[in-house]
């Protein structure tokens, strides 16, 4: 065994994220580590990595117990990581990339002629004709990616990892990367491959392992293995019995209420392929799929985060402009997106600045909310959301997670939007506000707004969606509604292997 | 062969200044002469020594704002010390470099403990040593040493009876030892790294704390050189000497094709920035009728010239990646 | 109210320590004297004198919660200054001569906010370009002449007397108090905040973060046409070479000492002229004092230093308990108005 991990624990103020967790690594073999987000992949890797301390259990490369401390030690015993944001620095030529650290040098400078022949060298092997005198930043990500594996087992040469190497590569270049990974197995090493595509997975992959909440769920041949079981290990669901009570309370004619919004071809090359959608009036409608299938990239579309090429959107009126948030937010749309403290709040103003910060955007400059209405609102959505702060003008930066979402969308619910995106709502909330936030959908659709809930979490979507539109590989895929919106129907339609056009049932 | 793309702001700068020099010589075929040249490298040394500094900060992707306040503070601490003890110059130059390197350094160290931005701490640094060369006098204190009068005179009589002065020979002294420091060291890979990003310059395994402290001290060593240069040249030393050559120097560095932003660049193109900006300056003398102030709306215009190219290749890159 | 006085107090104290240092080698600091319709004494002359710093501080303020900086603003005020001047000796009268130096410094402005926002060059590089080729251009205008004109309405605005005061101080202070009502009285303030703190989500939010931003520079070049124009009128001549020469660093400094974070954020105009008059304090009361000029400096780098220290991130886990304590006060009434 070239590698095996025994009972390794990590745990974060709040959250055990790896709980006991084995894995093992043979050398030459392709090994895909596969979860949900919060699964605990990162973790691990960040253990092997020697970005984190472990708390217990112990790693052995090669039967030698092992406690990396920083990655550059990790590196020298022998485990590389190649990440999906290149870690490379493409203001330096390839060579300068390759050899960083190690320049051959003559008289104490670094000699550039054995710098690039060296640069080849490593290179050769790799099928890459490059002049390794040129910026990385001048080539693809595909083959800065190459540069960086080649870096990475020239340094180390035991383990490499590869860490969502191919979310922003094509299909011919994901070919050309695979290439590589198979040579660089058969050379012996050992390989742990983490991606949220499936497909890459049943290709390349020798074996897997999935984690999910911290634990290790299981190792598999992935020649033994289909789809469904797979999915089904990732996402754990044996829930039908809550399925079935959830979803008699749907309503199976949601889509005979009336219209509200039209999106027809909306979409961007190599982030969504074009899609239609229908909103009807007080309605629920939940996307799923996996992590990079693109349901984040259809809301930004939608919200005009990110300009769609072509397509349009009407309502009973005429069209509607979305070309960018401001405009979207005119036309009644509003967005809580996936990172908040990115994207969502303003970290050092108060929770009150935070709630009215859109509708003051809304109404300009010159037409400030009196403070006593902005105290007014405030303190209505404090206890309508049930917020938790000590008052209104604490800094939204210093609230929990749970609550900095509730204000995000006490924030969208001042602006009184008809069409409301809320992409992963729960996410790292607990499990009280996690239930009133579902709630709180529910209130709002009954006043006719409709709203739109991205989540990986299916049971959310179950319990609060009345119809569910599918995505798989930047695609909406299928969708289902009414008493179809089951944990397993959603399942077994993300694992659906031909996403063939004509089973698509697009938006009525 | 085609040409790599990491060479057009260089070319891009050497163009200029050639085309700027052809311009010169059909008007006043007398600029093309080693008197001409030679009075261009005396000029303008003690801001191409501190402009190489200068160059290495912004590659990193600092600034630092002190070096036109410390090559002042160097001039008087020169004069001063050569006025009052009976110390030889060359035993000066060692203490001043000591203490010009090790405030350098200090002001990294600064950078890098307290997390802020260069911009803030070089401005203390800034005050910080004008205030000391206030302190040690208020007047202009000339440098009567007969060590200074040698090193005034020297030079080199070039072909042409032009004087390749020995401060010019320190500043292009100065390009070279810069450029084999920044292109062909660790250290100097270093510097581009942190330029290129932090975060990544440590994953790779870069001492960032070591090599900021580095970095700012090498600032502060040319600095210490330049004003050593200054003080030559003008011979004596003068507190309210060269305010705002900080600014003249990060213009050169930009107009020498260095990205202000950092990452990218070569300390070759300073010289040629610098040059650049002695030419314009030269042409105005030469022509006698155009008024200096044109000279500081060329190097705006050369300044926003640069930017916008650099900003141009910056986005051609990243949309091909 | 309370919550706003709160906020300058630091400043207050700082300002009373130095005021009472002063005093103490210098007694009659503090004195004012009125004859032939005048108050005059040392105090005086620090609120006139610091009016160009004043009020480049203000315009620097609402720069800096943007994340910014406005390196160009001692330029401005040498261009509109050769603007008024040129007007004047062209025969124009005072009106006219303010309006087009006002103008000159929107223009100004405008262009290091489209750099800024629009070309999305980082704001020390953009206000650079200005900062260097401007004072060439207010060269152009003087063509390297004082441009000198006689002493007249326009005069009055730098050296004329307004109810016993020197009116460069009605100016700072009603510029002062005219832009924090705007901000505060508008929705300005929180936006150019927002946008300053986390300009992704303020987009998100529907926040118009190019215009903002190309009108928070506009406001800068505008305040420091009003510095242009009071030195000017001062010395009733335009010094293309020497008008604001360096006093973007000391309205940086003044906006450092006013507590706003160069890291963009929450921001306070009456701060940051405090640290305006705390500058010219220290420069006044150094000279008073009789000490020699030069420790000027070194206090002030003694300044940036301290505030290094209280602001620099990688500290803030020790500053956390302090702020956290303040936060707690009781008498933080949630409904206190904060203009």
């Amino acid at each position: 065994m070239l590698l095996s991990i025994r009972n390794l624990s990590k745990s974060f103020p709040g959250t055990l994220a790896l709980d006991d967790v084995d894995f093992e690594l043979r050398a030459g073999e392709v090994h895909a580590l596969l979860g949900e987000n919060g699964a605990g992949k990162s973790t691990l890797i960040k253990c092997l990595t020697g970005a984190y301390r472990r708390d217990s259990g112990e790693i052995r490369l090669e039967g030698n117990p092992i406690s990396p401390a920083s990655t550059s030690e990790a590196q020298e015993l022998g485990i590389g990581t190649v990440y999906q944001e290149v870690n490379l620095l493409p203001n330096l030529t390839v060579a300068q990339n390759l050899t960083f650290g190690r320049e051959p040098r003559r008289f104490g400078l670094v000699d550039g002629r054995a710098q690039r022949k060296m640069a080849q060298e490593m290179l050769s092997g790799y099928n890459l004709d490059i002049d390794v005198g040129r910026d990385l930043g001048a080539y693809s990500v595909a083959i800065q990616q190459i540069v960086a594996i080649a870096r990475a087992v020239a340094l180390s040469g035991k383990v490499l990892i590869l860490d969502e190497p191919t979310a922003s590569l094509d299909a011919a270049e994901v070919r050309m990367l695979f290439d590589v990974v198979r040579d660089l197995r058969d050379q012996g090493l050992g390989i742990v491959f983490v991606s949220h595509f499936l497909d890459q997975v049943f290709e390349i992959c020798d074996r897997l392992t999935v984690l999910r909440n911290g634990r290790k769920i299981t190792t598999e041949v992935v020649a033994d293995l289909d789809r469904l079981t797979l999915i089904e290990h990732m996402l754990g669901r044996e829930l039908e019995e809550a399925t079935e009570h959830e979803a008699a309370q749907k309503d199976p004619h949601s889509r005979s209420r009336p219209e509200l919004l039209r999106f027809e071809g909306i979409g961007r090359d190599g982030v969504v392929e074009p899609f239609d959608m229908t909103v009807h009036k007080g309605e629920v409608i939940g996307l799923a799929g996996l992590l990079g299938s693109g349901r984040t990239e259809s809301a930004e579309l939608m919200f005009g985060v990110r300009a769609s090429q072509g397509g349009r959107t009407r309502d009973a009126d005429g069209p509607v402009a979305h070309g960018n948030p401001r405009e979207a937010i005119q036309s009644g749309f509003g967005f809580a997106p996936e990172d908040r403290k990115t994207d969502g709040i303003v970290a050092d103003l108060s929770v009150r600045e935070n709630i009215i910060l859109a509708l003051q955007a809304h109404r300009g400059w010159t037409r400030p909310i009196p403070r006593s209405e902005q105290n007014r609102l405030a303190d209505e959505y404090i206890a309508k959301l049930d917020i938790r702060t000590s008052d209104a003008e604490k800094a939204i930066g210093d609230l929990s997670g749970g609550n900095q979402q509730k204000v995000v969308l006490a924030r969208w619910l001042a602006m009184n939007p008809r069409f409301l995106i809320l992409d992963e709502p729960t996410r790292g909330i607990d499990v009280g506000a996690h239930a009133e936030i579902l709630r709180l959908i529910h209130e709002m659709t009954g006043q006719g707004m409709a709203v739109l809930v991205i989540s990986s979490e299916f049971d959310e979507l179950i319990a609060v969606a009345d119809r569910v539109i599918v995505l798989r590989d930047r695609r909406h895929t299928g969708e289902l509604s009414g008493s179809d919106v089951t944990s397993d129907a959603i399942v077994r339609e993300i694992a659906r292997d031909d996403a063939d056009p004509r089973t698509q049932r697009g938006a009525a | 062969m085609t040409i790599n793309p990491r060479l057009y702001p260089l070319l891009a700068t050497i163009g200029i200044f050639i085309a700027a020099y052809i311009v010169c010589w059909i008007q006043f075929p007398y600029m093309l002469s080693t008197r001409v040249a030679g009075n261009l490298l005396t000029d303008n040394a003690y801001l191409g020594i501190v402009a190489v500094g200068m160059t290495l900060v912004i590659l990193s992707g600092g600034i630092d704002l002190s070096v036109g306040s410390v090559i002042a503070f160097s001039g008087v601490f020169i004069a001063v010390l050569l006025r009052e003890t009976g110390l030889h110059p060359l035993v000066v130059f060692v203490l001043l470099l000591g203490v010009t390197t090790a405030f350098g350094a200090a002001m990294g160290g600064v950078i890098h403990v307290l997390g802020m931005p260069a911009f803030i701490v070089t401005l203390a640094g800034m005050f910080l040593a004008r205030g000391a060369s206030y302190m040690l006098t208020i007047d202009s204190v000339p440098i009567q040493h007969p060590f200074y009068e040698l090193l005034k005179d020297a030079y080199w009589l070039m072909p042409g009876k032009g004087r390749l002065t020995l401060i010019g020979i320190v500043m292009l002294l100065s390009v070279a030892v810069g450029a084999v420091v920044a292109h062909r060291t660790r250290f100097g890979a270093s510097v581009f790294a942190l330029g290129g990003g932090e975060r990544t310059a440590r994953l790779m395994g870069v001492r960032v704390g070591a090599t900021t402290v580095g970095i700012y001290a090498f600032s502060g060593f040319m600095a210490g050189v330049s004003g050593i240069v200054f003080s030559i040249y003008t011979g004596s030393g003068y507190p309210l000497a060269t305010v705002g050559t900080e600014l003249t120097a990060i213009a050169a560095v930009v107009i020498g094709g260095t990205l202000l932003t950092g990452g990218a660049g070569y300390v070759l193109g300073t010289l040629f920035g610098v040059l650049t900006m002695g030419l314009i300056q030269t042409y105005i003398v030469f022509d006698g009728s155009l008024s200096s102030w044109w000279t500081k709306i060329v190097i705006g215009i050369l300044l926003l010239l640069f930017i916008l190219l650099q900003r141009g290749l910056v986005r051609a890159t990243a949309v091909r990646a | 109210m309370k919550r706003s006085f709160r906020r300058v107090l630091p400043q207050l104290l700082t300002l009373a320590a130095l005021m009472a240092l002063v005093t103490l080698f210098f007694p009659q600091f503090l004195s004012i004297d009125y004859a032939g319709g005048r108050l005059s004494g040392p105090v005086i002359d620090v609120l006139k004198r610091g009016a160009p710093v004043a009020l480049l501080a203000v315009g620097m303020t609402l720069v800096i919660a943007t994340r910014g900086i406005d390196l160009s603003v001692g330029t401005i005020m040498a261009i509109s200054g050769a603007v008024a001047a040129w007007a004047l000796s062209s025969g124009w009268g005072a009106g006219p001569a303010v309006i087009l130096a006002v103008g000159a410094g929107l223009v100004c402005g405008l262009w290091n906010g489209c750099l800024v926002a629009i070309v999305g060059i980082q704001p020390i590089v953009a206000t650079l370009i200005l900062m260097t080729s401007g004072r060439g251009i207010a060269q152009l205008i003087t063509e390297g002449r004082i441009l000198t004109f006689d002493a007249g309405p326009f005069a009055w605005l730098g050296s004329g007397i307004l109810l016993g005061l020197p009116v460069p101080v009605f100016i700072w202070v009603l510029t002062a108090v005219g832009v924090a009502a705007l901000m505060r009285r508008t929705a300005l303030g929180l936006l150019v905040e927002s946008i300053g703190i986390n300009r992704s989500a303020s987009a998100l939010a529907g926040v118009n973060a190019t215009v903002l931003l190309i009108a928070v520079y506009m406001a800068s070049g505008l305040c420091a046409a009003l510095a242009g124009i009071i030195a000017t009128a001062d010395i009733r001549g335009a010094d293309a070479n020497n008008a604001g020469l360096w006093l973007e660093l000391d309205a940086i400094l003044a906006v450092v000492i006013g507590g706003t974070s160069l890291l963009g954020g929450r921001f306070s105009v009456a701060a940051s002229v405090l640290g305006a008059m705390i500058i010219q304090t220290i420069d006044t009361g150094i000279l008073l004092a009789g000490f020699p000029s030069e420790y000027n400096l070194v206090i002030k780098a003694g300044l940036v230093l301290m505030i290094l220290l209280i602001q620099s991130p990688n500290l803030v886990g020790h500053w956390h308990f302090l702020r956290h304590s303040l936060r707690r006060d009781p008498d933080a009434s949630p409904r206190g108005a904060k203009s």
